[in-house]
Order: structure tokens, then sequence, then C-alpha cells
């Protein structure tokens, strides 16, 4: 009975823990623990620290440039991966023509096997923009072609170009949504603490900006980008034309968390310890809004990802010889191309995947936010 | 009342000039016109096109006049109800116009309708259901669901159709009816057409109402008044559906606003990849051909509809819930 008493005690004490945490712990510590409890999420964060690794080191994991054609191999079918002699390896592929309709067909022949060569030289690029380097992580004997995710109209790797084209996908995100939340952070805050005409015009503003129809504004927006553009100066506009609509919605809640602080005591306290408007906005009010933004702009990015791809895929957003994955799924308009070629719609499973894991780290990131709840 | 519809059509003018003026001044910075590739085609019929011809046509669609004045000729000729001409397809914008707006308004309303229709029942469901497996179910779903953009899903759509089905399921008729006129089997042969795209057009907005409907229904079951009702006696059915589901329905008005923007961009794109005679692939060709006159008109065609459906959904809400006041 002793000892089912102590037992008892413990489980009441355990049940007790997270309150007694809260005046203990860091309002961070809480949230950190708040947001590991969700498995869903902190899963879509691993997948999703795993995307941005592979775009940075995409140069060497790719066998192939982007742009290495090859006429002999259009729609080369995925290579299938044998295990010969206990090593990875690919069967030799002969070229034959089939003379009665002059189509090519194409025989493997495992007799002849290339094992697949890892860390060896393949082209030239630059590891993480700087460092000179050859080595990639596999490649296969010269002559040969590997092709994981098959081949596209040109003969140019779908695995290669899916890896490269997830560098602007990914990274048009991230910078898409940097940009809305410096807007909607100093208009937001400008709104909510100044009030009046100020606040008025800047909500008027969003109201409009809210009332557009967005595809299509964008679609005109990158239209009229000019088409012999630099990839890099292309990008830099697509990524402003997509936060230009993009910012209203974070504007509207730094607003409203701003207008909720103004009217607190310590914000009292410190105008009267004679702080300059500067100062509290800095210090007092943006820090409490912080973990707000952070939300919101979680939410934001699959929505920037995914204007992109439709940018791209309508042949307005990034233009060839960029690669992105909506770009590469401009290959897969055609039905009757896609039909007989799946390994083309590749690059969709990595837009869904990147998409939805974004969505679970933000939904983790939200319970989070309020860890007192 | 009547002083906020007033207030409120206002404002919807107001709002239709300023994108209008972004519009047009977007379109227009464009170098060159559709009239370039106009004139290139009438050289290559053999025509030697003189200097004067094409200073009449440019003077004709006032391509040499600063933007303030083309915004202006165009503005006024609208207000009569003419929208300008298409250099691609020479004629008046307004016959090129007409009938797939009226396609583009049917698509959007349907998506609307199949949305509620879908992601109210399944909300309740959920919400009445919450962490049973159809709740984590529909859940996942809806995760995927606002994961896979409307492009994606009908090219994923139309390749699995005729792979499986081996049937084309682009397009709103069939062959013999493309030019049809309008008769009971048309009308028919058109609805047969019609789901494919508005479940496509209307899938990730189920799913996002989906979870908000869950989210309010949740909010309010957990109000004193329905546990009165439950204490009362009432079936649960009574409890949830007439007591509990209808003051969740006040916030799902409210996302209108956040809707209908998405079913709009999600018609003009799905169209595009269905090849349906709708807004969409007529707006994206017109700015890439850069048919000026053609894209502003659909761009601001594509606005009105949006402004007027959230002012029908502000009415909607007024109506709904008297205790929304409009000063």
């Amino acid at each position: 009975m002793a000892s089912n008493a102590g037992v008892f005690a413990d489980e009441a004490a355990a049940a007790l823990e997270p309150t007694r945490d809260v005046g203990r712990l860091s309002q961070w510590t809480l949230m950190r623990r708040r947001f590991f409890e969700n498995k869903l999420s902190v899963t879509g964060g691993i997948v999703l620290i795993l995307f941005y690794l592979v775009a940075l080191f995409a140069p060497f994991i790719t066998p192939y440039s982007v742009n290495n054609l090859d006429s002999n191999s259009q729609y080369a079918a995925p290579t299938a991966l044998h295990i010969i002699n206990g090593h990875l390896a690919i069967c030799g592929v002969k070229q034959t023509l089939n003379k009665s309709n002059f189509t090519w067909v194409y025989t493997t022949d495992c007799n002849n096997s290339y094992p697949l060569q890892f860390f060896a030289p393949g082209f030239s690029y630059k590891l993480l923009w700087v460092i000179p380097m050859n080595i990639h992580l596999f490649e296969v004997p010269k002559g040969q072609r590997f092709y994981l995710w098959g081949a596209d109209v040109q003969g140019r790797d779908v695995f290669s170009r899916t890896i490269m084209g997830s560098r602007i996908s990914l990274s048009i995100g991230l910078v898409g949504v940097a940009i809305s939340v410096v807007l909607g952070s100093v208009l937001g805050t400008a709104s909510g603490y100044f009030g009046g005409a100020v606040d008025n015009l800047i909500q008027r503003f969003i109201e409009l900006l809210m009332s557009m129809p967005t595809l299509p504004l964008w679609a005109a927006f990158a239209a009229a980008l000019p088409h012999d553009m630099s990839v890099t100066k292309r990008y830099f506009f697509i990524t402003i034309i997509l936060s230009i609509l993009g910012w209203t919605g974070l504007g509207r809640q730094v607003r409203g968390k701003v207008m909720a602080y103004r009217t607190l005591d310590y914000t009292m306290a410190a105008r009267l310890a004679g702080a300059s408007s500067w100062r509290i906005i800095l210090t007092h009010m943006l820090p409490n809004a912080f973990s707000h933004i952070i939300v919101v702009a979680a939410l934001a990015v699959p929505a920037t990802i995914l204007g992109e791809t439709s940018l791209s895929f309508l042949g307005l957003g990034m233009l060839p010889p960029a690669v992105s994955w909506g770009v590469l799924l401009r290959d897969a308009q055609q039905v009757s191309v896609v039909e007989s070629h799946l390994w083309l719609m590749i690059p969709a499973v990595c837009v869904i995947l990147a998409v939805t894991c974004f969505q679970l780290l933000a939904d983790g990131f939200r319970d989070a936010v309020d860890p007192y709840s | 009342m009547g002083n906020y519809i007033l207030r409120r059509l206002l404002y919807m003018v107001i709002t239709l000039f300023f994108v209008s003026i972004i519009g047009f001044f977007i379109i227009n910075i464009v170098p060159g016109s559709a009239l370039d590739a106009r004139i290139n085609q009438l050289r290559q019929q053999g025509g030697e096109v003189s200097y004067q011809e094409i200073q009449s046509l440019k003077a004709r669609y006032g391509l040499n006049d600063p933007i303030p004045v083309k915004y202006w000729k165009w503005v006024s000729g609208v207000v009569h109800g003419d929208f300008g001409e298409s250099f691609t397809y020479q004629a008046p914008v307004s016959s090129l116009i007409g009938s797939r707006i009226g396609f583009s308004i049917l698509l959007s309303s349907f998506a609307l309708i199949f949305t509620w229709l879908v992601a109210i029942p399944v909300g309740v469901y959920s919400a009445t259901h919450r962490y049973t497996i159809p709740d984590y179910a529909v859940t996942l779903l809806q995760f995927i669901g606002v994961a896979v953009p409307d492009f994606l899903l009908a090219l994923i759509l139309l390749v699995f159709a005729s792979k499986v089905f081996h049937s084309d399921i682009g397009g709103l008729f069939s062959q013999q009816y493309q030019n049809a006129p309008w008769t009971w089997a048309k009308i028919q042969n058109l609805l047969g057409h019609l789901w494919i795209p508005v479940i496509v057009i209307a899938a990730s907005a189920t799913a996002w109402t989906t979870r908000v409907m869950r989210a309010n229904l949740l909010d309010v079951l957990n109000q004193q008044y329905v546990q009165t009702a439950r204490a009362k006696g009432l079936r649960e059915v009574i409890v949830v559906w007439k007591h509990a589901v209808r003051n969740a329905l006040h916030p799902l008005i409210m996302t209108l606003g956040t809707l209908l923007p998405s079913l709009i961009s999600g018609e003009v794109i799905v169209s595009i990849v269905l090849n349906l005679p709708t807004t969409g692939p007529l707006y994206v060709s017109a700015l890439i051909n850069k048919d000026m006159y053609l894209a502003i008109t659909f761009l601001m065609a594509l606005s009105v509809l949006l402004v007027v459906g959230n002012l029908l959904a502000d009415l909607l809400l007024a109506w709904v819930d008297p205790r929304i006041r409009y000063e």
C-alpha cells in the first residue's frame, strides 16, 4: 500500500509538471517543447531540411549538367538499377533501328554491365558557388547514359534537372516571403502604432490589393518583363512580383497585434520612462509579435512556391534556360506526351511534397506559438 | 442598410478604377505590341507594307499616344460598351469576351457551391467525431488537397482518364456539340463535362474550407448554450445542426473574401490545362502576344467578378447574421 501511494504521488507530480514549468522556463523553451511534441510537423521540418540540403549541394548530387543534351536518348525511360557482382550497376543499352517503321528500338543487355562509380569525376562546377570541383556523388563510365528518372524530349536527365530546379523553386518561397515579411511588418506596425490617417490609408490600400484577382495580376506583371532578361534578373523580379500581393495578410496580422500591445501597461511604462516610438516598436512590440510573424510567414511560403510554379508552368514566370519545377512541368503540358512518359511528372511530386511539408511545419509552429493554452 | 450598399458600390467603383489604372499601365509598358506581329504577317503575305500604312494602323489603334491618353481613350470607349479591338483576332474585344466570361462565372459559381456542399457536412462530421480514424483521414486529405496545385490535379486527372478509361476529359463539349446551337441535348452534354473542372477548381478550396468549418464548429460546441440544449434533452442531431452549425456558418461566409480570389485564379489556370473555352486561355495568350486591349479587358472582367462576389458575400453575411450593423 505504501509503495502504491508513492506511485500515485509521483503520477500527480508528473501531471503537475508542465504547469510548474510555465513560471520557470522561458517562453521560447516552452514553445520549442510544444513544437517537438507534434511529430507530424517535426517530420515535415526534417524532410524540408533534407530538401534544402539537396538544393545547396545540387551540382554535387547531379550526374549531368542541366542542359546536357543527347539526341540519341529522346524520352529515354528511367534506367533500371541492378546489383551485379555485389555492386550497383546499370546494364548496357543497344540501339537498333526498326527498319519497318523507322523508330529506334532500345534493348538492354545485362551481359554488358557498368557499375556505378561513386565520388567520381564528372562535369566541373563550383560547390556552394565558391569551391571549384568536379567530383560527383555518382557517375557512369563515359559513353553510357544513366537516367535515374528518365529523360526529356531533348535527352536531358530529368533527375539532374529536377534537383537543380529545386534551387529556384525552393529559394523563391523563402526570398519572396522574406520581402513580404519586411513589407508587412513595417507597414503593419506603422498602421497599428500610429493609427489615424496613416492607418486608414494603409488599410484601404491593403483592401484594394486584396480585392484584386491574384493569379491574373501576377501574370500581367510577369508578362511585362522583357524576354531577354538574364536568369538572375528575372528571378529577382518574379520574386518581387510574388511578394507585392503577398504581404497584405501579414500586414493585417501585425497591425492587430501592435494595436493590442499599444494599450498594455508595459508600453505605457516604456513611454513614461521616455522611450521613443522607435524604441517601443523595436524592443517591445516587434519581439512580441515575432512568433506570430513566423507563423504567418511559414504559411505564406507554400503559396509563393505554388505561385512561381504556376507562373512558370504558364510560360510567364521563369523561362528556359533557367530550370525550376514549374519550367520542367511545362514539358508535361501535353497529355499525349505525359501519358507515355510518366516520369515527366516527377517534378510535380516534388512540388506537392515540399508544399505539404511546409504546411505541416507551419501547423506545428502555430500550435507552439501559444504554449500556455 | 441602403446607405451601406451605396457606400460599398462606390468603393467597388474606386477599386475597379485603381485596378484598371494599374493593369493598363503594366500591360502597356511592354515594348512592342501585337500590331508588330500583324504587320509582319501582312509582309509575309507578300504585300509590301509602306511606312504610311504602318503609321495609319498605329494611329487607328492609338499606339503612338502616351499611356495616359491611351487609357483615357480606352476608358471613354468602355463607357459606351466599346472595349477596343483585338490585334490578334482582328475583332472587337466585346465579341470575343462575352461567352467566355459566361463560362467563367458558371464554373466559379459551381465550384463555390460544390465547395460548400462538401466542406460543411465533412467539416461537421470531422468536428463531431474528433480524433477518430475518419477524422484523421479527413485531416490528411485536407493537407494533400491544399498542397496539390489545381493545375497539377487537372493534369493528373487528364492523364489518369486517358490511361485508364482511354477518354479525353478536356473541353466543355463533345465534338458534335462544339459549334451546335443551344439545345437541351447540348446543355446535358455541358453538364456531363462540367463536373471535372468544377471538382478540380474546388478541390483545394474544399480542403481548406473543411478545416475552417471543423475549427469553427469545435469552438461553438464548447459554448454553454450548446450544453443547455443538450441538458434540455434535445437529440444530438438537433443540437449540432440546428443550434451549433448555424452559428459556425458565419465565419465561413466571412472567408468568402479569401475563397473567391482562389477560385477565380484556379479557374484561369485549370481552363488552360483542360482546354476550356473560358477566360483563362485567351487571357494568357493575350498577355504573351501583347494583345493589350484584350488582356486589359479580361483582367477587368475577372476583377469585376471578384469585387461583385465580395459584395454579395458581405450582403449575405448581413442577412444571416442580424447582429452585424453597418454604419
